[in-house]
């Protein structure tokens, strides 16, 4: 049939202006929907700033991050501490930068764990059905019964306080979350022709899962995991400030807000900078987040 | 109505055993040994020993499983390592402290979340929209300790108009009827303590509700903007109702059925925030106790505390379906 087409309908289709609308990938206008919406653009850029900021913390840092100054303790900001000093009198600028490292590596390490687990578990459950699915998703709602923080708080006291058991913590307790949404789009994704015709060519059910279900249920969790990364860090946050995330002299942000609130009377700027800096990691975040909703399901634009 | 009850309830007790089961495993399955860390680690092996058979370590996890959940259910949860005394009387005197705050947060919340939402919903992109976006943005996006920090240096330690921490001043003393101070003093006629309890509670509250402030907003908003596009609005309207008749009548009557369910979500982060939030404020509830308990590694505090919270966690949620059944008959016969 394509054979014995004209050469010259061909050439007129793809260039008549209909059709070189199709040439447009949704991924393409996703971006565009994406770019054009201010907010969302904000957070990227902030994203973007934050990340050079983590990586080449060393060398935009005024100082190192435990270098004490004991006779200049709590001193307000200056020209030389724009951020001034403070319990031990080291410069809360350059640990603010230093945090900035541990705080996005948190954010992302947590969030990728949990993103691998949870959807590999919730297309599983929606593909596999039945009894996979419902020892799955049993398991899930038992986690998801815990307040999340909670079940954090739990993992990390029974295993000991530190950076590392914080982004286990809060991976784990954050899959349930993404299994769900793969489940869900697995389940309406699974009926589609495609998926039907990859059987049909005798496809596994590890190559459909991951070929064929994986990339078109993609959409919903990159958006849950721009949001997640937010959380993420919030959570990690609040571990740290309570003594069981990274511990001193690490400078990560939770942990100098909780160093520094017992001088909030004399040097409040010690605990102000570490926490505009997790207000704003996480706003940008959540503003890429939202952005990344609107874009890639335009169906649910403003429901925000 | 009864039969929606029984049936939501007894689909609760896998989810609770489920939740039993792993905060149990918790501490049984992960590096560690619950006896070392009791005496430290220069224990001789035959205290060890002696600690574990006491404690009933020595037997099959399972066995150890039914006899701590057979204890649990009658609410002995052991003893804390630091008092020496029950978990369970530790934890009870403190519950209304707690309550107070988080009946505080769920009031400014609702007072303030919802208003926003309605006003962002129905004069959409307008300065009301942007400003009651920007609230909701920043108050899932502000860490809750720092907020709290923020808001005690500036009412407080700035302009001193609000207390920095505690329930209630020293002067004040109160007859106890519900624990709740603010109530107490409102219910023996004891206005001055009542008012100073409500100015302690102010800062608090606001700091915890932040997160759930931002969430009941977007989700009013949401909601509402769905509500006002329906036939019936549109019916109303052509009925000759006024405005703002139809939008609170019509409209927010049926956009806060979604928003019920979100506030008994909320219950998760009031929960976690009371343990930020109590700390900061230096406020005698329970999520202080556990915060101290954290620091001094208390296991059987933290443990009781974890299921605890998740108890009340699902049981607020339980009522919230409930309720929710209660207002939509269409849940109910579905």
């Amino acid at each position: 049939m394509l054979s014995s087409t004209p050469e010259s309908a061909t050439r007129s289709l793809t260039t008549h202006p209909v059709m070189r609308r199709s040439d447009r990938s949704a991924l393409r206008m996703a971006l565009r929907r994406f770019w054009r919406n201010g907010n969302a653009k904000t957070g990227f850029f902030l994203i973007a700033l934050f990340a050079l900021i983590a990586v080449f913390g060393p060398k935009i840092a005024p100082e190192g991050f435990d270098e004490e100054n004991l006779s200049g303790r709590l001193n307000p900001p200056t020209q030389l501490h724009w951020f001034g000093t403070d319990e031990l009198g080291r410069d809360v600028l350059s640990r603010v930068i230093y945090g900035a490292r541990i705080s996005m590596t948190v954010g992302l390490v947590a969030v990728s764990g949990a993103l691998a687990t949870g959807s590999l578990l919730g297309i599983t459950a929606g593909y596999g059905g039945g009894i996979v699915d419902g020892a799955i998703m049993r398991v899930m709602d038992v986690m998801l019964a815990f307040p999340s923080v909670i079940l954090a708080i739990g993992i990390v006291a029974m295993r000991g306080p530190g950076l590392n058991n914080t982004i286990l913590a809060v991976s784990i307790v954050n899959i349930p979350v993404y299994a769900r949404v793969a489940r869900a789009s697995t389940l309406s994704i699974k009926e589609h022709e495609y998926v039907t015709a990859a059987r049909a060519i005798g496809a596994r059910g590890w190559r459909v899962l991951l070929r064929a279900i994986l990339p078109n249920a993609a959409s919903p969790l990159v958006v849950q995991a721009t949001l997640g990364v937010a959380g993420a860090i919030l959570d990690a946050a609040a571990l740290g400030f309570l003594g069981l995330g990274a511990q001193p002299p690490a400078p990560e942000w939770g942990v100098m807000l909780s160093d520094s609130y017992k001088y909030l009377l004399t040097a409040f700027w010690a605990a102000l900078a570490p926490g505009a800096a997790i207000a704003i990691v996480v706003l940008s975040f959540n503003l890429a987040g939202d952005g990344l909703h609107d874009a890639l399901d335009p169906r649910l634009s403003g429901s925000f | 109505m009864i039969r929606y009850i029984g049936n939501r309830a007894i689909a609760l007790i896998p989810i609770l055993l489920g939740v039993s089961a792993a905060a149990f495993l918790l501490i049984h399955l992960l590096p560690g040994d619950p006896a070392t860390v009791f005496l430290g680690e220069h224990a001789t092996p035959e205290s060890i020993a002696r600690v574990q058979h006491e404690f009933g370590l020595d037997r099959p996890l399972p066995v150890q499983y039914g006899v701590y959940l057979w204890h649990a259910i009658r609410g002995d949860f052991g003893d804390s390592l630091e008092t020496h005394r029950q978990v369970i009387v530790e934890f009870l005197p403190r519950c209304p402290a707690t309550i107070e705050l988080s009946l505080g947060a769920i009031t400014v919340a609702l007072l303030v979340g919802i208003p926003i939402g309605l006003l962002s919903a129905t004069k959409p992109n307008s300065i009301f929209d942007r400003i009651g976006m920007a609230v909701a943005l920043a108050g899932v996006s502000l860490p809750v300790f720092w907020l709290g920090l923020m808001l005690v240096y500036i009412f407080s330690v700035y302009f001193h108009t609000l207390p920095t921490s505690g329930q209630i001043g020293i002067d004040y003393s109160l007859l106890a009827i519900t624990h709740i101070d603010v109530l107490d003093g409102l219910l023996t006629g004891n206005l001055p303590a009542a008012w100073d309890a409500l100015r302690h509670l102010i800062l608090p509250s606001i700091t915890l509700a932040s997160y759930s402030t931002a969430i009941i907003a977007r989700m009013t908003r949401a909601s509402m903007k769905d509500a006002l596009h329906q036939d019936y609005i549109r019916t109303a309207r052509a009925k000759g109702m006024a405005g703002w008749g139809v939008i609170i009548g019509h409209g927010l009557r049926n956009a806060l059925l979604p928003v019920i369910t979100v506030i008994g979500l909320q219950v998760g982060s009031l929960l976690t925030g009371a343990i930020l939030t109590e700390t900061i404020f230096s406020w005698p509830g329970v999520g202080r106790f556990m915060y101290d308990s954290i620091l001094f590694r208390d296991y059987p505090v933290i443990l009781a505390g974890i299921l605890l919270f998740s108890l009340v966690f699902v049981l607020v949620n339980l009522c919230v379906d409930v309720l929710y059944a209660f207002l939509d008959p269409r849940i109910r016969y579905a």
